[in-house]
């Protein structure tokens, strides 16, 4: 299958990540779509690896899932104590930072 | 003039201890003055000055061997590019002529202060401001020694400007009081801000000095001043004409004299040493050092000349119709400077210089006798029983004091007639000079002089006979007493100098004329003019019979009736009365307007736009701030949002750089 | 050009992955918005056994659809989370501005990845034992050690941050305990 195929479902699929994060209020949907956003990048790296037949691609999803997965670990931990004390998850909540 | 010579008289050395005595006086009275009190303070401010005088006299004694004098340079002052200017002293015969008047009639004044303000700050409420008193007499005899010993036109100018600084400082001495809590204030800051004008002019005339001679030493500028001359003649008339209004400031006349009847809102010493005897004759000083300068340029010479006699006159006018003691005095002192003024003015330097000494003399005698009177009313106020505030200067509740107060009255009378120039006694000697000069080049001034001349002995008359002949119109006048002998002995001093005054310059020995010759460039010899005598003799006496006439056969009867000039006289006497109102058009005319300007840019101007620029920028700011501001709006989506629109900008320009 | 057969079998698979992520994005439900996310995987999981990876694949499978989802369906059913009220942000057009932007931005990653060229059809054939787990295991011990390691150091920290972040301090978790005695 051509390479464009894997550029162009990759953009597509970052797009739709892009557009979960700024338009969904629900902080944990927020995140799945951030996943997404990995997900399609990690498309592109082992697309590329089998292209130019360069097996550092395939490693560096590897390293990316480990890291999303620390991530996501931290990431639901605060969601978790921000919901203990506001009871609520929407990020809209959380703008006392305002100027 | 010859410029310091290498055999300089031993004495002239001692020149820089006329300012420092003084300086040094006035230190030690700050620093040590609590501790030493009333007659300590006032005994070494009494020593300093007396020292000053005493070098004064010694300096003299030196020009009497070597009468071309020295210039004692002290410390170099500035110097910047191609201008040098020393503190350098310049002992000669009219430097020292001055010293000698001033320190001589400081001295005696200091003496009297001790007993006139013993009594002031009592009867003001504040017996600790006896100190500040002789501090800033002291500082005011220092400052005019400068002025005086000055080698170069901006040394002069430091003293200028100090005395000025003095008046100011002792006219409002009781700045708290005066008419609604701030009349003396208000007087002293008049004087400042009116001599200020004057200084303006005598600024202007420094700066064309300088920029045409490139220097502020006398002696550079008096033996360039033909050269200039003859190339730019407007230069040297500029500089004379700025110099006469610095004159028509510190001198008090027309049109800047306005100050000084108002500057006797301060203590009568005060008026006596410094607005009769010493600053304001500052101005004809001027003239007389700056005689090279004037005598290049002749119509100078006449603005000079007619602003002094005009000034003579009109003062004279307005004192007749005055009851305030000391304002009587205050016109008559303008009037007298005029007399110096137009002397001056005309080229007789000397005759000025004669009467400026002999009207130190009996003007200082005359102010301080009033103060004596003054004195006198304010006891015989706090021993009598007057339920109503009563005025202690005015005349029109004195009377009948010859009696009541002997010494004071003949001292005064020996004054009044000095000053309306009745032989043999000073003043005549002095005043008949300048007539004599005068009716021989310019008739016109005579003519004016000596109109000015009856005025004087009428209104002098007619104040000795309001205040010590009659019966006592008030209780004040009827309890008051002699005042003591720290007060009347200062005063007979004086009293002689006016009698014998006229010894400096007799018509057969010209002594001072010989002693002045030295110093200025030309030197008229004084002709005796008997017709000029005796007619100023008969005019004269012919004032004050017509005062006794009016006053003195009938004497007013009691504070209220009206001045028995009022009726005949009517609105040239009411004239007379209101000063001819020229403070009223000036305020009008100049104070009014300044002071609407002042309000304008102070409001619309400087709050307004100044500030409001100012502000503005600031405001500005704070907007775009407010405007920038909102960019935190707190919510995470819009932040992601702008990093979103910053990817999209970055990526469009990557796109169109890299498709180039 | 691949056969018709294998051509459908893209398209297909693009299809559903691109459906489950529009799904994840408009479902009101954070429950099935975490189901349309594991099919999603699921399909990515796919194509990465296409393309020659089939270590990472199981891997996807293992860690991004096993772990990491399980953890997000924990804590949506933990949380209670599926309601939301009214947003209090007042930014009109923030969708569209939104929509627009991704779409601006769809389409500059088009013209970058697709336009510039010099990308040939086809990915060479990759050999069989190219995406094996021995070899990716070989260089990731050989050349990717350091990397390796600080893997396990990010992951511990994780985990400790998690513990620590959701243990609360001692009031809170007294305060837990309280409430939850008193309902038992």
């Amino acid at each position: 299958m051509s390479m464009i195929y894997y550029l162009i479902l990759s953009g597509i699929l970052f797009t739709l990540g892009l557009l979960g994060v700024i338009l969904r209020r629900n902080a944990i949907i927020l995140f799945m779509s951030l996943e997404l956003m990995f997900n399609a990048a990690n498309i592109l790296f082992v697309a590329f690896a089998a292209y130019y037949q360069v097996l550092s691609g395939q490693l560096f999803v590897f390293f990316v899932m480990v890291v999303a997965a620390a991530e996501v670990a931290v990431g639901l931990a605060l969601i978790v104590t921000i919901f203990r004390s506001r009871n609520s998850i929407n990020v809209d909540e959380l703008s006392s930072l305002k100027g | 003039m010859q410029l310091e010579t290498a055999l300089m008289d031993p004495n002239f050395a001692l020149v820089p201890w006329v300012v420092f005595l003084p300086a040094i006086g006035l230190v030690l009275n700050l620093l040590v003055g609590k501790r030493l009190g009333e007659r300590g303070i006032g005994a070494l401010a009494s020593l300093a000055s007396g020292g000053a005088f005493v070098v004064a006299v010694l300096l003299a004694l030196g020009l009497t061997r070597s009468p071309e004098g020295a210039t004692v340079p002290l410390v170099d002052w500035i110097r910047v590019g191609d201008l040098s200017v020393r503190w350098a002293f310049r002992v000669d015969t009219l430097s020292v002529l001055m010293m000698l008047v001033v320190s001589g009639v400081g001295t005696l004044i200091h003496i009297y202060s001790i007993g006139y303000m013993h009594s002031d700050v009592r009867h003001n409420g504040d017996p600790l401001r006896f100190r500040r008193f002789f501090v800033y007499l002291n500082l005011f005899i220092a400052m005019m020694m400068i002025l005086v010993s000055a080698d170069n036109y901006l040394m002069l100018f430091v003293g200028w400007e100090g005395v000025g600084l003095c008046s100011y400082l002792l006219i409002g001495f009781w700045f708290e009081k005066g008419k609604a809590g701030i009349g003396n204030a208000q007087a002293a800051k008049k004087a400042f801000v009116v001599n200020r004008i004057g200084d303006f002019g005598l600024l202007l005339a420094l700066f064309f000095l300088f920029w045409n001679f490139k220097s502020f030493d006398f002696a550079v500028i008096f033996a360039q001043a033909p050269q200039v001359a003859a190339a730019a003649p407007w230069v040297v008339l500029a500089i004379t004409l700025f110099m006469l209004l610095g004159v028509t400031g510190k001198s008090a006349q027309i049109p800047l004299y306005v100050w000084l009847p108002d500057a006797m809102a301060g203590p009568t010493p005060v008026s006596a040493l410094i607005h009769a005897a010493t600053m304001v004759t500052a101005g004809v000083y001027l003239v007389a050092r700056s005689q090279a300068l004037f005598v290049l340029v002749p119509a100078a010479q006449n603005a000079v000349t007619w602003v002094g006699a005009a000034t003579a006159i009109f003062a004279a006018t307005i004192a007749v119709g005055q009851y305030d003691i000391k304002k009587v005095l205050a016109y008559s002192t303008i009037s007298q400077l005029g007399f110096m003024v137009a002397a001056v003015g005309m080229g007789a330097t000397v005759a000025g210089m004669f009467h400026l000494t002999t009207h130190a003399f009996f003007k200082a005698l005359l102010f301080l006798s009033a103060g004596s009177v003054i004195l006198g009313m304010e006891h015989g106020a706090e021993h009598g029983h007057n339920g109503h505030h009563l005025d202690p200067q005015d005349m029109r509740n004195m009377g009948g004091l010859r009696k009541r107060m002997p010494v004071t009255f003949w001292v005064y009378l020996i004054g009044s007639l000095a000053l309306a120039g009745i032989a043999p006694l000073a003043g005549f000697f002095s005043k008949d000079e300048i007539l004599a000069y005068a009716s021989q080049q310019q008739p016109g001034v005579f003519i004016v002089l000596l109109i000015a001349a009856f005025f004087t002995a009428f209104y002098m008359g007619r104040q000795v006979l309001m205040v010590f002949f009659g019966q006592p119109r008030s209780d004040a006048a009827g309890h008051a007493g002699e005042s003591p002998a720290v007060v009347t002995v200062p005063l007979i001093v004086l009293a002689l100098l006016s009698i014998g005054g006229g010894a400096l310059n007799l018509p057969g020995s010209l002594w001072l004329e010989h002693w002045l010759e030295h110093s200025l460039a030309e030197v008229h010899a004084g002709e005796f003019l008997l017709p000029v005598a005796a007619g100023s003799l008969a005019v004269a006496l012919a004032g004050i019979l017509i005062a006794w006439l009016i006053y003195g056969r009938k004497p007013l009867a009691d504070a209220k009736t009206p001045d028995p000039l009022a009726r005949p006289l009517g609105p040239v006497y009411r004239g007379m009365e209101s000063k001819w109102k020229v403070d009223e058009l000036y305020h009008a005319v100049i104070v009014r307007p300044y002071r609407a300007l002042s309000g304008f840019l102070a409001g619309p101007v400087d709050q307004g736009v100044i500030d409001g620029l100012v502000n503005g920028i600031a405001s500005l700011f704070s907007m775009l701030a407010q405007l920038v501001r909102r960019l935190q709006t707190g919510y995470v989506r819009t932040y992601a949002l702008a990093v979103l629109a910053g990817v999209v900008a970055v990526l469009a320009y990557l796109a169109t750089v890299s498709f180039r | 050009m691949p056969p018709l057969g294998v051509l459908i079998l893209y398209v297909i698979i693009g299809l559903v992955s691109v459906g489950s992520a529009v799904g994840l994005l408009v479902s009101r439900n954070a429950i099935y918005s975490a189901l349309f996310l594991v099919l999603n995987f699921l399909t990515v999981a796919l194509l990465y056994l296409v393309l020659g990876a089939p270590f990472i694949a199981l891997a996807q499978i293992t860690v991004y659809a096993g772990a990491i989802m399980v953890l997000f369906l924990f804590v949506i059913m933990m949380l209670g989370a599926e309601k939301l009220t009214e947003s209090s942000l007042r930014v009109r057009g923030l969708r569209v501005l939104a929509v627009v932007l991704g779409l601006v931005f769809a389409a500059e990653v088009a013209l970058f990845l697709v336009v510039r060229g010099g990308i040939p059809a086809a990915p060479a054939e990759p050999a069989l034992t190219f995406g094996d787990p021995a070899a990716v295991g070989l260089m990731l011990f050989q050349q990717y050690t350091l990397p390796f390691e600080i893997t396990s150091v990010i992951l511990l920290a994780a985990m400790v941050g998690a513990i620590v972040l959701t243990r609360g301090d001692l009031k809170e978790r007294q305060a837990r305990r309280a409430a939850l005695e008193k309902k038992a």
